[in-house]
Formats: C-alpha cells, sequence, structure tokens
C-alpha cells in the first residue's frame, strides 16, 4: 500500500484526529519543512525522530501555531484537527493552544508556587472560582503522577522541585487546560533515567485521554513508548508507520540507516 | 589544604627536605597556632617526602611554584583595599553625619526637631515636619505615577515596539538619564509650571511653585532610570518562560502581565529604588519648582523639601541654624535609607525567590 492510500483511508476511518497537508515552512531563507504530509491518531502516542536540525520541533510546533511569534516564518499547506484548518482565518489561537496542549525540552515551570502554575492556565481562560482550581488543580496533578508528591507543598515554589518533577509539573500544567492532543518535545532530554521512566510510564496512562506526539532522539524510547512513529530527513517526512512495522521492516532505505544507527 | 601546601613549596627549595622531618606531627592542627603556618609546612613536607621520595615525577600537578602567582595576589589586596575603602567611606561617612547633625537634635529635642511645624532660623525655630511630610508626598507622589507609566514603557520597549523604533526609543531614554538634573529644573520651570499657574488661577490660588509641580518633574527625572532597568529586568526573563504561557493558550498580553513582568519583579524594584534615590537627593530641580515655603504640604501649595534648605541656606547660615541644617542631613539621610528598605519590601513582596 502507498502511504497515501494508508492516509485516506485511516482519515476515511475517523481515527485521524489531526493530519498535515503538503505543509510547507520557511524561517526566512531556510526551507525548514518540505511538504509534510503526517497523521497522529486519537489515543495513540506517535513519535518524531531523525537526526538533529531536520524539522521535527519545527513541525511539532505548526500543530499548536507556536511557530507564529517567529519572525519571518512563512508557513503553507494546512494542518487539520478534527476537520478544522488550524491556520483558517477565524482560528483563535488561544483556543487551539488549549486544545493542543505543549510540554518542552527543559522543565519551565513559571516562578510560582506549584499551585498557581497548574492554575495559570484555567485562570487565564477565565476561571475564578476556587473550588473550580482546587479540583483542576488536584487532577491534573494526579493526571501527571505529581499529587502524592507534592501535595503537601502546593505553596512552595514550583522551582524547588526536583527537574523530574518539575517536568511532571509542566505536564500537570498543559493538561489542566483540558487538551485533547499534548506535544512533547524531547521530554525526557533533560532528566535522569528514573524521571524518564516514569514520564514514559505516565504516557502510557495518558494516551487512554490524550493524544500524544513526542519528538525524541531516542530510538529505544520511540520503540518502547509509541504506536506510531514518524522519520524525519532534511525536512522531509520520509516514512510515517505503525512503530512496530517500522522498526522491524522499514520501507525506505534511509529510515532503516537511521534507526540502525548506520547514520545521524 | 592549600594553605600549608603553599608554605610547603616555598620552604622547600633550599636544602635536604627530610632534615627536619620526624618531630612534627602530620596533624598540623595543635602547631599552626603558635608559630604561624611554619610548622605545619614542615609536617605535611615530611608527609610528602616519605611519600613520593625526594623527587616530583615530570608531569606532578605538584609544581613547587607559589599556588598563587605575586599577581594574583597582589591583586587580591588590590580589591581588598577597594572593598575596604568602599565600606570605610560608608561608615565615615555615617559617623560624620550623626556626629554633626545629632547634637543639633539632641539640643532642639528630638520630639520638636522632627515634628515642629515651624522653620523659622531667625526666631530659632528648628521644626522640619513640614519638609518631611513634603518630601514624603514628593516621592510617593512621583512613584505612584512613575511606577506604571514606567513598566508600560520598558513592556513596550521589550516587547511590544518593532526593533528599529525600540532601538531609538531605548537610546532617547538612556540620554534622559543622563541629563543634569538643573536641565530639568529649567524644563519644569518653562513647561510644568505655567500648565500649573492655570490651574492656581482657574482656582483662585496665588500662582506659585507647588507640590504638584515638584512631583510631575520627579516623574520626568525617574522615568528614564526605571524604564531602562526595568526594560532589561524584563528582557532578560527566560523565553521559556514566555513560550509556556503562549502554549498554555495565553494572548501575547497575558503572557507578558502575568508571567514576565512578575518574574521581572526584583529588577523592577531595583529600577525604583534606583531612580527614587537619585530623585530625592536631588535638590537643585525641585528647587526651581516647589515654591520652598516650608508648610504643611498641599498639592497647589508651595512645599519644602528635606534637600531644599541646605542650598538655600547654607550661605548665611550659622550658629545653631548651620547646625539644624545638618541635622536636616542627617536627617534626608535616614530617610532615603528608610525608603529603600520600604520599597524594597514593598515591591518585592511575593517576587521570585527560591527560598521560601
Ligand atoms: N527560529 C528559527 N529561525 C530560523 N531557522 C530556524 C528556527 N528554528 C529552527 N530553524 C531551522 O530549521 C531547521 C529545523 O529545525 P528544528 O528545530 O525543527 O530541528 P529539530 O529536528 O528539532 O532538531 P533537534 O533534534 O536538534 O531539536 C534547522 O535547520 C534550524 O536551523
Ligand atoms: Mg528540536
Amino acid at each position: 500500500m502507498t502511504m497515501e492510500a494508508i492516509r485516506t483511508e485511516a482519515v476515511r476511518a475517523g481515527d485521524v484526529r489531526l493530519y498535515t497537508e503538503d505543509l510547507h515552512l520557511h524561517y526566512g531563507d531556510v526551507h525548514a519543512l518540505k511538504g509534510i504530509n503526517m497523521e497522529i491518531r486519537g489515543h495513540h502516542v506517535t513519535a518524531l525522530i531523525g537526526p538533529s536540525g531536520c524539522g521535527k520541533s519545527t513541525c511539532l510546533k505548526t500543530l499548536n501555531r507556536m511557530n507564529d511569534v517567529v519572525p519571518r516564518v512563512r508557513i503553507t499547506g494546512s494542518v487539520v484537527l478534527d476537520g478544522e484548518d488550524v491556520y483558517g482565518k477565524a482560528v483563535d489561537v488561544t483556543v487551539l493552544r488549549r486544545k493542543v496542549g505543549m510540554v518542552f525540552q527543559a522543565p519551565n515551570p513559571f516562578p510560582m508556587s506549584v499551585y498557581d502554575n497548574i492554575a495559570y492556565g484555567p485562570r487565564v481562560h477565565g476561571i475564578r472560582r476556587r473550588i473550580v482550581l482546587d479540583e483542576i488543580v488536584e487532577r491534573s496533578l494526579v493526571g501527571a503522577a505529581l499529587w502524592d508528591e507534592v501535595k503537601d507543598r502546593l505553596k512552595k515554589p514550583a522551582l524547588s522541585l526536583s527537574g523530574g518533577q518539575q517536568q511532571r509539573l509542566c505536564i500537570a500544567r498543559a493538561l489542566a487546560t483540558g487538551p485533547e492532543v499534548l506535544l512533547m518535545d524531547e521530554p525526557t532530554s533533560a532528566l535522569d533515567p528514573i524521571s524518564t521512566l516514569k514520564i514514559e510510564e505516565l504516557m502510557a496512562q495518558l494516551k487512554r485521554d490524550y493524544s500524544i506526539v513526542i519528538v525524541t532522539h531516542n530510538m529505544q524510547q520511540a520503540a518502547r513508548i509509541s504506536d506510531y512513529t514518524a522519520f524525519f530527513l532534511l525536512g522531509e517526512l520520509v516514512e510515517c508507520d505503525r512503530t512496530d512495522r517500522m522498526f522491524a521492516s522499514p520501507r525506505d532505505r534511509r529510515t532503516e540507516d537511521y534507526i540502525t544507527g548506520r547514520f545521524g | 589544604m592549600s594553605r600549608p601546601r603553599r608554605k610547603l613549596h616555598r620552604n622547600r627549595a633550599p636544602g635536604p627536605a627530610g632534615r627536619r622531618a620526624h618531630p612534627a606531627p602530620a596533624s598540623g592542627g595543635g602547631t599552626a597556632g603558635r608559630g604561624g603556618v611554619r610548622p605545619v609546612a614542615l609536617a605535611s613536607q615530611a608527609a610528602g617526602a616519605g611519600r613520593a621520595g625526594t623527587k616530583r615525577p615530570a608531569n606532578s600537578i605538584d609544581t613547587g611554584r607559589w599556588a598563587k602567582p605575586p599577581v594574583e595576589l597582589a591583586m587580591h589586596g588590590l580589591f581588598l583595599l577597594c572593598g575596604l575603602l568602599a565600606v570605610a567611606a560608608v561608615l565615615f561617612m555615617t559617623v560624620y553625619m550623626v556626629a554633626s547633625g545629632g547634637p543639633v537634635i539632641a539640643k532642639v529635642g528630638p520630639g520638636a526637631f522632627l515634628f515642629g511645624r515651624t522653620w523659622d532660623p531667625e526666631k530659632m525655630r528648628f521644626g522640619i515636619l513640614p519638609m518631611i511630610l513634603a518630601s514624603l508626598a514628593a516621592t510617593f507622589g512621583a512613584i505612584l505615577i512613575a511606577l506604571p507609566t514606567g513598566i508600560l514603557a520598558a513592556v513596550f520597549l521589550a516587547k511590544l515596539a518593532p526593533p528599529r523604533v525600540a532601538a531609538v526609543l531605548r537610546a532617547l531614554v538612556d540620554l534622559l538619564a543622563g541629563i543634569p538634573s538643573v536641565v530639568y529644573g529649567l524644563l519644569g520651570a518653562l513647561l510644568i509650571m505655567p500648565l500649573i499657574f492655570r490651574l492656581q488661577t482657574a482656582l483662585g490660588l496665588p500662582t506659585r511653585g507647588s507640590l504638584l509641580a515638584a512631583i510631575l518633574l520627579l516623574v520626568i527625572m525617574i522615568l528614564p532610570t526605571i524604564i531602562s532597568v526595568s526594560e532589561t529586568a524584563i528582557r532578560s526573563v527566560p523565553a521559556p518562560y514566555e513560550d509556556a504561557a503562549l502554549a498554555l493558550g495565553s494572548t501575547r498580553l497575558q503572557s507578558i502581565f502575568k508571567v514576565i513582568v512578575p518574574a521581572a519583579r526584583s529588577g523592577i524594584a531595583a529600577g525604583t529604588v534606583l531612580g527614587t534615590g537619585r530623585a530625592i537627593g536631588e535638590a537643585m530641580a525641585v528647587i526651581m519648582v516647589a515654591g520652598n515655603a516650608a508648610i504643611l504640604p498641599e498639592l497647589l501649595k508651595p512645599v519644602r523639601l528635606l534637600t531644599a534648605s541646605i542650598p538655600l541656606e547654607w550661605a548665611y547660615s550659622g550658629g545653631l541654624h548651620r547646625d539644624a541644617l545638618y541635622g536636616i542631613g542627617l536627617t534626608l539621610f535616614v530617610f532615603i535609607m528608610i525608603i529603600n528598605i520600604v520599597l524594597n519590601r514593598m515591591l518585592k513582596k511575593g517576587g521570585v525567590s527560591l527560598d521560601s
């Protein structure tokens, strides 16, 4: 089956939440994404892999329009979320970003208390009532497997947590706005193996409620946690397939070279 | 550890190393007190000699030279000297101020001096309450206007203005911060006073210098410092905070005012304290617009700030009057310290802090 065929089939079947269509992105003169056609399935983990500078982060950021703030950026093609074009004229990016949450490579909690970090998103979206906020904070922290560790120190500065805890706090903060899709850009690359393991376990749980896209440089991680994998090279999407299938029998020679460690 | 080792190498150079090795125990702690570092040096020298023989291997990190070369030591001394000099200057000033301003306050009586409502040197009345209140009113009035204005301007420069516009404005702001205050006084006399004269005429008041004019002038004088320091603080807030705020669905302005400005809070506080300190200490410009009558302050009536009496009356003062001016100096000194502390407390409260 061609990729095109797999794609249309999946979209029709309705398990694709989010897909890009002939997506091109230029940073000034740099052609960073070259006609990406990629689909993200609901309640699965999709891993984006590829050598440094191939456009993984760029592609991830087009999904919640975090590229909008970059000067001299030019985007063509479309990103479709539940049937709506993310780059459509009438799209409110704040609503989009509430639906498509993001976790960054380095933990970046705000210099506020643990509680205020989590409550930030809901507050920005107009939730003021204390009981509601309390409930959201607890639910998000439980969801990010952090509640037990911080429930007695909600008023403590978030920056006093360990790096791994901070990253789970950032996940909790992203969960607090009630997203449907979670984007994670190398969320464990700044963490120790134990914290990494915790976050990987967490993702296995989170995919029950969310669709997850994760950028990773770690092949084992991609193989362990993802259901689908997209391989990028020099701004192109070389291959996008079920992870087990891609790792067992990649269709493209370049994919095979990369995942077997022959380059990159 | 590094001290005895350094000594060791200086002592090592001449003569055989092991000669006096045996009597000194390797502990060091007990012997150090008596004869300086020397006995310890010999002790560890002995240990060293025992371990490695008298010869060092060619690639030893133990080079036999001083751990700190003379230049380094000399610079250390220089830095220490400069540090001590600064501390000494502050101490000297404090002592001098207290010694010269203290007696008059004791003589007039602290209550009568600080809370007396009449300043009339000819009748030997030295109450400075009107000046204290005028200074307080002018300072906090100016901060009340300048702080929000300054933060908004800083946000504009740091986050919203197109880069080229920001560059030009930034240069202008820095230029303003360096203008001598007398020039600001002229500006006040030429621009601010006539405006307020109109207001005074409309209200049937005599057209004189006023508290309002002093406040507006101070605002103009402290704004450049607040803007420039706050802008730096805002620009140095790590970008990931902003990214996180945007990714959570904040608008640009929400990310600025709910995350970035609070994170820059201590820098903004520093700018405010700096600007305010400069403005309060400034006598000349304010004298030109304030009217300088030592009466209890009202917005549209003349006021005299603490700084004003000294330059106004110094030349013809003598005796107790001159001492009273010293007393004002001391009061001003304490006043500025208190304002700094209060501002720091107020502005930094709830700001970024890893320890709490
Ligand atoms: N803000 C930007 N302005 C200009 N060029 C950029 C910008 N961000 C990324 N690029 C360029 O776009 C290309 C893709 O970058 P991107 O960050 O998406 O790579 P990546 O696959 O995430 O790499 P890594 O694995 O190192 O994170 C690179 O050539 C990079 O130099
Ligand atoms: Mg990246």
